[in-house]
């Protein structure tokens, strides 16, 4: 393990940025977000971001590609770049694991060619949590937020950031900038250790630490699906798409075409199962209440999306949505209330 | 807070078992004392159960009678002072029926922002106390007590008015602190006093966080076309996503604009912003320039006024001579 000195963090991140880009936490105009690191950027390391991490492999919007009309002719441009290789740092462990939930969707057939681009292209060093807020449950996921994984995991301890390599990716990225870096000893492996043991006895007693998932099984989908309870739960929803656009999982996306000079350009942007339009089709919406589409978020991460993927939830519990709602309802109420016996 | 709590449960129960309503729309006690969520109740026992009324009832409840509007029955309403002019507004929109809305007008001492209580370094919140000026926050780091004053919604610390304009009946105990509503224009006035240089990059650098995530339009009370064009495929201006870095501006100059008038500074849109842009200031230089241009004008203060921009008089001003004076 390798440690630097926090108040030399930013000849680390000039280092990295100077070869490549770095993708970290910079606060602008008071919030916290993903950016690219620039001179000067106000790096914090020690807040969660507003938006999850996922916007490197899946950005809120994106180019397709372009059709050039000439006549009855019509050519189609492909617009992908070249996608260089990038370090996006300071990553948490649900966030971490949100790209594994991600993977499963874009990586299988037919696979998405322009997240796997990024997903390769990207090497990711995550941060260890040391202070989680009231909204965390990534515990209840089964996640340790203790000990991400990652091509490179980090830990700020005592006025220092400690770096572990864990791939060859990772070790790549350490080789290029280890000069930097001094050794760590077992005193530092100790403080680290401590650290986790703290931090991994805040995580048990959260408040959503422990909602109880076991209610959530493929095979009382229909129970589920028909619970009164969706009702309470959804009539002050607002139908915006707050809770889907912090969300590190969230994966949905439209497809439109944007009339240009020449032709028309095709960009996929994030989409929300919360608006009106989501499932609007030719025929016309399959789900016309806000209840349903309310529900549809929830069954989607808790049932159906499990279902198809040997059981695991597509919900990390960063907590974003249950800071973010602007009338406080998430998933850690869905869950409390039609989640589980164990629930009080 | 307590007693007034107290005080409308048992009218909200009153109103039901006297027949007056046939539900009620209030505020349902979230996990950690801040996360109130509005809720309708049908019954004694679902008050008795979980209706609350703190510090944390800032969500303004005008705009659910929209939907309201199509069930059975009157409906009880408690709304703070603010609330009572985005209800005064949708009445003069016909965007509700009034006759089927018995309002409770409820004291409001300024409610509280969690968002303002982390800003001030408190996190781990997981219950609150009040008592008086002072309000205990409940941490798993540790409890640490702040001043109600300094951690105000921004639409409280600004408030405009502390009187109800629309009601059928008060519950008021504890004087309410005087509004001083040309308070609410001094950030506008410094922003008017910035270059259009420095003014462009004060909003390039608010705005450019902007998400898209509709929240300022989906829980603003003068919102409430069936259809938006930002939804609309039809209108050419559909949009998700900010297809460049700074296209988020033609969907806030736009919707702007089009509460202009009818926007009564409710302040919901700053409140419910992910990103926190301060959304309250587009809205308060449009409110600032209709009053020095019109005289005075509150939206949702009456129900039968007539609007300044939508009312044309022969001395109204003459569009762009404000500008060769150079403002
Ligand atoms: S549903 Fe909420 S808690 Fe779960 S991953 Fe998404 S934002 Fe985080
Ligand atoms: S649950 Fe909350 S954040 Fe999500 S759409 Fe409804 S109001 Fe918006
Ligand atoms: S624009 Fe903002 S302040 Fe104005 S009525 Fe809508 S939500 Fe309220
Ligand atoms: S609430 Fe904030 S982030 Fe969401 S669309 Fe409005 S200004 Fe943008």
């Amino acid at each position: 393990m390798l440690k630097i000195e926090l108040n030399k963090l930013n000849d680390l991140f000039a280092k990295i940025s100077s070869s490549t880009d770095l993708i970290l936490p910079v606060t602008v105009a008071g919030e916290t977000n993903f950016a690219k690191y620039e001179d000067g950027a106000e790096v914090n390391l020690s807040v969660q971001t507003v938006k999850s991490a996922k916007d490197s492999f899946f950005p809120q919007a994106e180019d397709l590609m372009k059709f050039k009309t000439e006549g009855k002719k019509i050519d189609i441009i492909d617009v992908r770049e070249k996608v260089e290789s990038f370090v996006l740092f300071g990553v948490r462990a649900c966030d971490y694991r949100s790209f594994e939930i991600l993977d499963r969707v874009f990586l299988v057939d037919p696979i998405d060619t322009y997240y796997k681009a990024k997903r390769e292209k990207g090497v990711i060093v995550t941060l260890a949590c040391s202070r989680p807020e009231e909204s965390c449950f990534c515990s209840a996921f089964g996640i340790d937020a203790t000990n991400p994984l990652g091509d490179v995991t980090t830990y700020i301890a005592d006025g220092f950031l400690y770096w572990n390599a864990n791939t060859d990716k990772g070790n790549a990225l350490t080789d290029a900038v280890k000069d930097l870096f001094a050794q760590a000893d077992s005193n530092d492996e100790a403080k680290i250790d401590e650290q986790k043991k703290n931090t991994k006895e805040i995580l048990s007693k959260l408040p959503y630490a422990n909602v109880d998932l076991s209610g959530f099984t493929p095979d009382k989908l229909n129970e589920l699906f028909n619970d009164a309870k969706w009702e309470e739960l959804s009539e002050a929803c607002l139908g915006c798409g707050s809770c889907t656009f912090v969300c590190p999982t969230c994966q949905c996306y439209d497809i439109k075409d944007f009339k240009t000079n020449d032709g028309v350009k095709r960009f996929r942007c994030w989409d929300s199962c919360m608006y009106a339009d989501f499932t609007k089709m030719a025929h016309g919406n399959s789900r016309n209440f806000q209840l349903q589409r309310f529900r549809q978020r929830f069954m989607h991460k808790l049932v159906y999306y499990p279902s198809n993927n040997e059981g695991i939830y597509s919900c990390v519990g960063c907590g974003r949505c249950v800071k973010k709602c602007p009338i406080s309802m998430n998933i850690a109420k869905v869950i409390k209330t039609i989640g589980g016996k164990n629930n009080d | 807070m307590q007693r007034i709590e107290n005080l409308m449960k048992a009218k909200a129960i009153e109103l039901l078992e006297n027949g007056t309503v046939n539900r009620v729309l209030g505020w349902t006690a979230g996990d950690f004392y801040y996360d109130n969520t509005p809720a309708i109740f049908n019954s004694k026992e679902e008050i008795e159960k979980s209706f609350v009324y703190n510090s944390f009832c800032g969500a303004n409840l005008s705009k659910y009678l929209v939907k309201e509007r199509k069930n059975e029955g009157k409906i009880l309403v408690f709304l703070k002072p603010c609330d009572t002019y985005s209800f005064n507004q949708l009445v003069k929109e016909h965007r509700v029926n009034k006759d089927n809305i018995y309002i409770v007008g409820i004291e409001c001492q300024g409610h509280l922002s969690i968002e303002a209580i982390k800003a001030k370094g408190i996190d781990g919140v997981v219950g609150l106390e009040e008592n008086g000026e002072e309000v205990t926050v409940k941490s798993i780091y540790g409890d640490k007590t702040v001043v109600r004053g300094e951690v105000m919604l921004e639409k409280c610390l600004s408030c405009k008015s502390k009187k109800h304009v629309a009601y059928d009946e008060l519950i008021i105990v504890n004087e309410m602190p005087e509004a001083d509503s040309m308070k609410r224009f001094s950030k506008v006035a410094e922003l008017e006093a910035m270059t259009a240089d420095e003014r462009f990059a004060f909003w390039k650098s608010e705005l450019s966080k902007c998400i898209r995530c509709n929240a300022c339009r989906n829980v603003c009370p003068a919102c409430t076309c069936t259809k938006c064009v930002f939804d609309n495929p039809e209108s050419g201006v559909d949009a998700k996503a900010n297809a460049d870095k700074f296209e988020e501006k033609l969907f806030h100059i736009i919707r702007s604009f089009h509460v202009t008038g009818r926007c009564t500074d409710c302040g919901e849109c700053s409140r419910v912003c992910p990103q926190n842009i301060p959304l309250h200031l587009i809205n308060r230089k449009y409110i600032k320039d209709i009053n020095e241009f019109y005289g005075e004008y509150q939206a949702g203060a009456d129900t039968e006024s007539k609007a300044p921009l939508t009312a044309f008089t022969t001395s109204d001003i003459e569009p762009g001579s404000n500008l060769k004076e150079g403002k």
